[in-house]
């Protein structure tokens, strides 16, 4: 297609088409307002009624040498007007805003897909800095693909080049806004929402609101009058259940999970953190809620966050720590601490990909191991994960309701992929939420520190500042019931055998696991945490063509439901898709002698549909 | 890996009434009675019912002894006092104190206690650590918790040894020290607590000597009565494995020629005699004579522990036998807001401003859309 530089006086006549699912990638260098671009084209395609997924993909790098291949961030949006749980296994649409997007993002482009490419930014330097060895745009490789070459560069200083009292390379920030707005004319969505954010966000910076409002509403202008676009897609509002919904980030939902946590049993939030990716969002979201009595403490070292969380927790507030997997090889020994002095303490693991530093902005399920069995000694702890971004927030409520109830270490095991990726929330109604009740020991003529409840064997909870409770509690093997120190043989065996049992009983506060489908047939589909939007897309698609494929999910990994030895014992095959080398696979093949297959992806990146499907298929 | 049919059949009532026995043998290690008013406590209010296990002869005892006898006079309710420890001789601390107690893990006890005194800034709450569980393995955390002024007091007992792992040497061994890991002696340098407390911005720094008993007492007092961080190093003897350690300085004969106590507003005077004196030399101290070369109290430096500087209290931090004689006492006390009267005051700010959280606008919050 040609390049147009100059629209022309008279507007073409456009035809609307309705599209049913459009997943679109924008892609371009650290540097230009990539997740800015996507997030707005989600927060609007949200608020007209579709459907949302995400996937942002950002290198670890700040800001890696512009225009270098590692420099390359991605945000992936998939909306419908239909329930989608997936960003889409293929961009149908790339935005490339220079060669290195390009390079790294082709290869996921579907066949005869859009391109939307800044031919500004094809430079030799560009192209040598991607490894190109002939410009793409002229060598003809393009031409599966409906390549619009758009000047975008060239194009919005032309718009803003004495509008705005701004340099060049200021003028040449805002280009991002220039994509958006032909996106938004070619997808039919409205720019107020847009407009609206800009104003607000560079309220006190007139000149670069008033020049990001010209890009948008210029790119959306360019791309309604010239002849570049014949025709533009409208995508309608969603069938889904109907209430008020908004999105969310997983790691959005999981702050607002534990301040809801914290409103609902009254006890006092405390969050001990120290920054690392993909968790800190979490930190930053909790430290703007002080006026819910949030206490966040941002601390020296991975350590130090766990072990104050723990110190908050022996004085009656909900002692939270959060942090990825270095952070938790970190704080083992002191959630060993907590397991000893059965505290109640929540430890949020946003996972990453590892080992070590591994790949701090890629997602990853490889610390299931880590959360189950990675301390000295036996040193239960319960373990949950919440399944897409929404699900953090009822998940977190739960983890806060296990630890206090049965007075244990939870790990809530979350990852990259559903702390950055957002869907629709479905707001919960308050007083629907669950009940936490917390209880104290007060009464010092019946007190034991290590007493146990008949039914959940929790000890008592006795918090300093209560009279005539004043006890002692540590790391040393306590006496069973008085809590002194205790080196006995028997009183060891009994103790570990003790706090394995409180953790074995929490099954009977846990729900029982479904199964999506038949009960009973030739495949399940076994996952837990992210995996869900994957793996329940792939096995409802396979039902639909009649194929005798169910799926279940875990959200409880420690303990299992009660119910899963008889759920696996029903299926012929069970396949397990997981991003690690077979962690639960491992785990359920153990426990329940089941010849489970693993279906491992450690790519730092989540199941595509297709990819389980293909994998189901290989059993049927 | 857990077995989940044990959690649905009752096993556990089972497990409970296995050790009912056991529990005869042994006492509680609670109180089981609520402690007087704080005007009408005593001594014994404060002494757990658990048998002291240190070496007979060790330093320790006479800390702990000093401590639970201070405790009655600070006017805190018992139930509002937490001690809280690492690992260590002098982490079993807290076991010995009828109060809260936290035993924590190696080097952390400061960590354990910031979270308990931000969870609950009304509690008394008391660090007690030694010189591997604070230098060492928890050096980071003895920085940063020093550097908040948090309102807790922080002893570190320093016996230059490590005593519970059978006698290696410490960050604070004297340089070139045989140990069982050094038989050829140590090659690294010791570090100074308190030049290392006084760098942290701890906004009280002092120091004791276990057989100083009537000293130490006072110290302790004046610590707890400090708003902010406390610091106290206290010269702890280790009989079995670094037996007479500071003897060269504190042991009774030699005491008052070798040590400095310090006194706000009073000159720097010590000896025998009472007639050495420290003066400064330029930028340097030094110790001179007083009566000789017409040297009277008025040259000697006066002790100030309010000087916001720390670079005096540096000074004398570095002052060591056998050049000057070792100072005690308190060599600073300045005040600044505690890390938790601040956290206090910006969530108050905070529901000044915009009222208490209502959890149903945080949720309803954002761009939000109705599906019909």
């Amino acid at each position: 297609m040609s390049t147009v530089i100059e629209p022309p006086v008279t507007q073409p006549d456009k035809h609307l088409e309705e599209l049913e699912t459009v997943t679109i990638r924008f892609a371009g260098d650290s540097g230009d307002g990539m997740q800015l671009t996507g997030t707005q084209f989600t927060n609007t395609s949200a608020v007209v009624g579709n459907d949302i997924s995400t996937l942002p993909d950002f290198p670890a790098e700040i800001r890696a040498p512009a225009g270098s291949l590692p420099g390359v961030s991605g945000f992936q949006l998939n909306f419908s007007s239909q329930d989608i749980k997936t960003p889409g296994d293929q961009p149908n649409v790339l935005v490339a805003m220079n060669p290195a997007a390009l390079k790294v993002n082709l290869p996921d482009l579907e066949e005869g897909g859009t391109l939307i490419i800044n031919i500004d930014s094809f430079t030799p330097e560009n192209l040598k800095y991607a490894n190109y060895a002939t410009n793409p745009l002229d060598d003809n490789s393009l031409a599966g693909y409906r390549v619009h070459k758009l000047p975008i560069t060239t194009l919005n200083m032309n718009a803003l080049k004495g509008n705005v009292d701004l340099s060049r390379k200021e003028i040449d920030r805002s280009k991002n806004f220039f994509a958006l707005g032909v996106l938004y004319w070619l997808y039919d969505r409205p720019m107020e929402n847009t407009l609206n954010w800009i104003r607000a966000k560079f309220a006190k910076s007139p000149e670069l609101a008033k020049a990001n409002e010209i890009a948008l509403k210029t790119g959306y202008n360019f791309a309604d009058t010239t002849e570049v676009f014949t025709t533009h897609f409208t995508v309608k509002k969603a069938q889904i259940a109907p209430g008020k919904y908004r999105k969310i980030t997983g790691n959005e939902a999981t702050a607002l999970g534990f301040i809801a946590a914290s409103q609902i049993s009254g006890r006092p939030l405390f969050y001990g953190s120290y920054p690392i990716t993909p968790a800190s969002d979490i930190l930053h979201e909790l430290s703007r809620h002080k006026s819910f009595g949030v206490k966040t403490f941002q601390a020296e070292d991975e350590i130090a966050a766990v072990c104050a969380a723990i110190g908050a927790s022996f004085a009656g507030q909900i002692g939270l720590t959060g942090t990825s997997g270095p952070g938790v090889a970190l704080k083992q020994e002191a959630i060993g601490l907590a397991v000893m002095t059965e505290l109640p303490l929540v430890i949020v693991n946003v996972q990453r990909g590892g080992p070590s530093t591994g790949l701090p902005t890629k997602t990853e399920q490889a610390d299931l191991f880590q959360a189950v069995w990675g301390r000295n000694g036996e040193c239960p702890a319960i373990v949950i994960a919440p399944a897409t971004p929404a699900d953090c927030f009822h998940m977190a409520i739960e983890s806060v309701r296990l630890a206090f109830k049965y007075m244990s270490p939870v790990f809530y095991l979350s990852d990259g992929y559903l702390a950055n990726g957002a869907e629709p929330w479905a707001l919960p109604e308050v007083q629907e939420l669950p009940q936490i009740e917390v209880k104290f020991h007060t009464d010092p003529t019946t007190f034991m520190p290590y007493a146990r409840d008949a039914e959940t064997l929790a000890r008592p909870y006795a918090l300093p500042g209560t009279p005539g409770l004043e006890h002692r509690i540590g790391g040393i093997e306590k006496q069973h019931i008085t809590g002194n120190v205790n080196y006995d043989p028997e009183n060891h065996h009994l103790m570990v055998k003790l706090r394995q049992e409180k953790i074995d009983r929490a099954v009977n506060d846990i729900p029982l696991l479904e199964v999506m489908g038949e009960q009973s047939g030739k495949v399940l589909v076994l996952g837990w945490g992210s995996t869900y939007g994957s793996i329940s897309s792939a096995v409802e698609k396979m039902q639909r063509e009649g194929k005798s494929v169910s799926a279940a999910h875990l959200r409880y990994l420690n303990p299992f439901p009660r119910n899963l030895g008889e759920v696996l014992a029903a299926f012929d095959t069970v396949i397990v898709p997981e991003m690690n080398l077979g962690q639960l696979c491992t785990m359920i093949r153990a426990k329940y002698l089941v010849d489970a297959v693993p279906f491992s992806k450690v790519k730092g990146r989540p199941f595509q549909i297709r990819e389980i499907v293909r994998k189901v298929e290989e059993y049927l | 890996m857990s077995t989940q049919s044990n959690g649905q059949n009752g096993n556990g009532n089972k497990l409970v009434g296995e050790v009912v026995s056991a529990e005869s043998d042994v006492g509680s290690s609670v109180s089981g009675r609520v402690a007087p008013p704080p005007g009408q406590m005593k001594k014994a209010d404060f002494v757990s019912d658990q048998e002291v296990r240190w070496c007979p002869g060790c330093g320790d005892y006479a800390i702990l002894n000093n401590v639970q006898k201070v405790m009655p006079e600070l006017g805190i309710p018992r139930e509002k006092i937490v001690f809280v420890s690492g690992i260590g001789c002098s982490s079993r601390f807290p076991y010995y104190m009828n109060t809260y107690g936290f035993h924590g893990i190696h080097g952390r006890a400061p960590a354990i206690a910031t979270g308990i005194k931000c969870a609950n800034p009304d509690l008394s709450v008391w660090v007690i650590t030694g010189d591997g569980d604070a230098l060492s393995i928890g050096g980071n955390h003895f920085i940063h918790a020093i550097r908040r002024n948090l309102d807790i007091n922080y002893i570190l007992f320093n016996n230059r040894i490590y005593g519970l792992t059978k006698g290696q040497y410490s960050p604070t061994s004297e340089f070139g020290k045989k140990t069982k890991s050094t038989p050829s002696g140590t090659i690294d340098y010791p570090i100074n607590p308190l030049s290392l407390a006084i760098a942290s911005e701890s906004t009280f720094v002092a120091r004791s000597i276990d057989i100083d008993v009537k000293h130490l007492g006072t110290i302790v007092e004046a610590a707890a009565k400090h708003k902010g961080i406390s610091f106290i190093e206290v010269y702890q003897n280790c009989n079995i494995f670094n037996d007479n350690a500071f003897d060269y300085f504190a042991e009774r004969t030699v005491r008052s020629d070798r040590v400095l106590y310090l006194e706000h507003g009073k000159p720097m005077i010590f000896g025998k005699e009472r007639n050495k004196g420290v003066r400064m030399n330029g930028a340097h101290p030094e110790i001179v004579t007083i009566g000789e070369n017409g040297i009277t109290e008025n040259d000697l430096l006066v002790h100030d522990i309010y000087l916001q500087d720390p670079s005096v209290a540096f000074m004398l931090a570095r002052m060591e036998q056998p050049e000057f004689p070792q100072p005690v006492g308190i060599f600073r006390a300045i005040e600044r807001p505690t890390y938790e009267d601040m956290m206090v005051d910006q969530i108050e700010a905070s529901i000044a401003k915009s009222g208490p959280g209502s959890l149903e606008k945080l949720i309803h919050s954002g761009d939000t859309w109705v599906v019909e």
